[in-house]
């Protein structure tokens, strides 16, 4: 069983952040491979930026696939990107803060909508977008335990413990509207 | 041993120091920018030292010098500054100097792409600075094994007082996955090492002509200079014992993948499921690009095996050419090939075995 991930957004949306949270997650608490691979270039510096997860019980041969079972777009552009390379059948959530629904022009894949931008305004800070979406998307999938994910964030934020609070309430939010939309 | 979540390069680094490497001169560029990085933080604090160069070539005569003076050294760089650390590199291989070095390499020719590439590996195996010199050239696949071989070479480096060469493409370099790093040195092993190095090394003791490190960059006595170069040759014909190479459902395969670095790890997943669809499918890894592992290709079955697939990320192709040797003619060779900074596509190996066995 191999996932395959892709995670696209603006420059700034925690998107390989994201990504990082994930991997480590499960490098840390489970036996299954994982590789993260971030896609930058010169011309993408404040543009989209974007990385790769996979995750799978056996080994892990292309860091980059083609084909994503699982599609995170934070922004209008990301969708148009990278939509084709989700498989029939495969999930795509989005920041429907700002990604327009009707813009998803395709009906055979599920759609997962989180206004994280909006959220993460109601909860004081813009930067908890991604830690919302990846709440979504642990909740969504259930492809690790969410409190291996969340271990990982205390530990990555382990310098920074004013920020844990937010953080957790970021992620429990996302975890709810995740599981609500099973 | 606990695993942990490393990029490519920051691993490399890791795993040098863990090695006993105390200087590291490097220059930025794009995607190795990580090693450079990691060193700057990590050196201080187990007594090394780190320089950022102001330039390529100071940097690789930096590391030319710490190492001359017994001192495990590294420097890294991408493709095109390589190329401008290749005289320094020639100078290392000349003098017989230790060194360690890391191409995470790019797209080219020129400035080329700051995308991951295979394209150096004529420069590599064949070339990296004139004079002919040879160097053992290691291939990671995975960033475990960019730890495992950057380890290594650090001890092969010293026995054959040689350079060695870890190429890794970008995506080796710039990916995460999990490792497990092998044992940190100690103080007293780093300084056995440096001290073991003290007859030939410039460590300040009496003049000793017979033994000391020749590190002048010329020896105008050319019969001087030809046992020179004959010595070399008596060590680069030793490495034969040197070669590693993964050799994988190779015995009963229609087709065989010929690939190194990230393509290999993306053909070992083809062979995968290739064969979970009862095709016969097989890869030939090498570890060390130089010395190749020709031999490997003696144990493909020439008698059931329709094709061997060359993929890299190299076009033209390069691989292929060593490929060829080891073949020798005996079944059809066809390539698979992406460039400039383009990473292979799964799918397009896929597609490519498909059509050999559609044959």
């Amino acid at each position: 069983m191999e996932t395959n991930l892709c995670v696209a957004g603006f420059g700034g949306q925690g998107v390989m952040s994201l990504g990082k949270f994930l991997a480590s997650a499960t490098c840390d608490a489970t036996d299954k491979n994982v590789t993260f691979f971030p896609s930058y270039g010169a011309e993408q510096r404040g543009g989209t930026a974007n990385c790769f997860v996979v995750i799978s019980d056996g080994y892990i041969g292309a860091p980059l696939g083609d084909v994503m079972d699982d599609l995170i777009v934070m922004n209008g552009p990301s969708l148009t990107k990278f939509l084709p390379t989700l498989k029939q059948g495969g999930t795509l959530f989005i920041n429907s803060s700002i990604v327009d629904e009707t813009k998803v022009d395709r009906d055979d894949v599920k759609l997962v909508k989180a206004p994280v931008t909006e959220l993460a305004l109601e909860m004081g800070n813009a930067k908890v977008l991604n830690v919302i979406m990846l709440g979504v998307y642990v909740g969504y999938t259930e492809v690790i335990d969410p409190a291996i994910v969340w271990s990982t964030i205390e530990h990555k934020l382990a310098s920074k413990p004013k920020l844990l609070p937010l953080n957790k309430q970021a992620f429990e939010k996302g975890l709810e509207l995740g599981r609500a939309q099973r | 041993m606990a695993r942990k979540l490393m990029k490519g390069c920051e691993a490399i680094a890791e795993a040098a120091v863990r090695a006993g490497c105390r200087f590291f001169a490097g220059y930025p560029i794009t995607p190795q920018n990580e090693i450079p990085e990691y060193f700057a933080r990590r050196l201080p604090e187990v007594g090394g030292v780190f320089v950022q160069g102001e330039s390529e070539v100071a940097s690789v005569n930096m590391v030319y010098g710490a190492a001359a003076a017994g001192t495990r050294s590294m420097t890294s760089s991408s493709s095109p500054g390589i190329a401008l650390k290749s005289e320094g590199i020639s100078y290392c291989a000349a003098a017989r100097i230790p060194i360690v070095y890391a191409n995470i390499s790019r797209g080219g020719p020129g400035v080329g792409a700051i995308q991951p590439a295979q394209q150096d590996y004529f420069q590599a195996t064949k070339a990296s600075g004139n004079g002919g010199f040879e160097m053992l050239v290691l291939a990671p696949s995975t960033v475990q094994e960019a730890v495992d071989l950057t380890y290594a070479a650090f001890d092969y480096a010293d026995r054959d007082r040689n350079p060695v060469l870890i190429l890794a493409d970008g995506v080796i370099g710039t990916m995460m996955e999990p490792v497990e790093l092998p044992p940190m040195k100690t103080d007293e092993e780093v300084a056995a090492i440096k001290a073991s190095k003290a007859a030939w090394a410039c460590t300040g003791h009496k003049l000793d002509y017979a033994n000391r490190a020749w590190i002048q960059p010329g020896q105008w006595n050319t019969a001087i200079m030809q046992q020179e170069n004959e010595k070399a040759a008596a060590l680069y014909a030793s490495w034969e014992k040197d070669i590693q190479v993964e050799e994988y459902q190779v015995e009963d395969a229609e087709v065989v993948i010929a690939a190194y670095g990230v393509c290999a790890r993306i053909g070992k997943s083809v062979v995968d499921i290739c064969r979970a669809q009862g095709k016969k499918v097989g890869l030939i890894r090498p570890i060390t690009v130089h010395p190749f592992p020709y031999k490997s290709f003696d144990h493909i079955n020439y008698d059931v095996c329709k094709g061997v697939l060359d993929v890299e990320m190299s076009i033209p192709a390069q691989l292929v050419q060593d490929v060829d040797l080891g073949v020798k003619g005996r079944c059809p060779i066809e390539t698979c090939l992406c460039s400039g900074g383009n990473i292979m596509s799964r799918e397009a190996v896929l597609e490519a075995v498909d059509a050999i066995l559609a044959k």
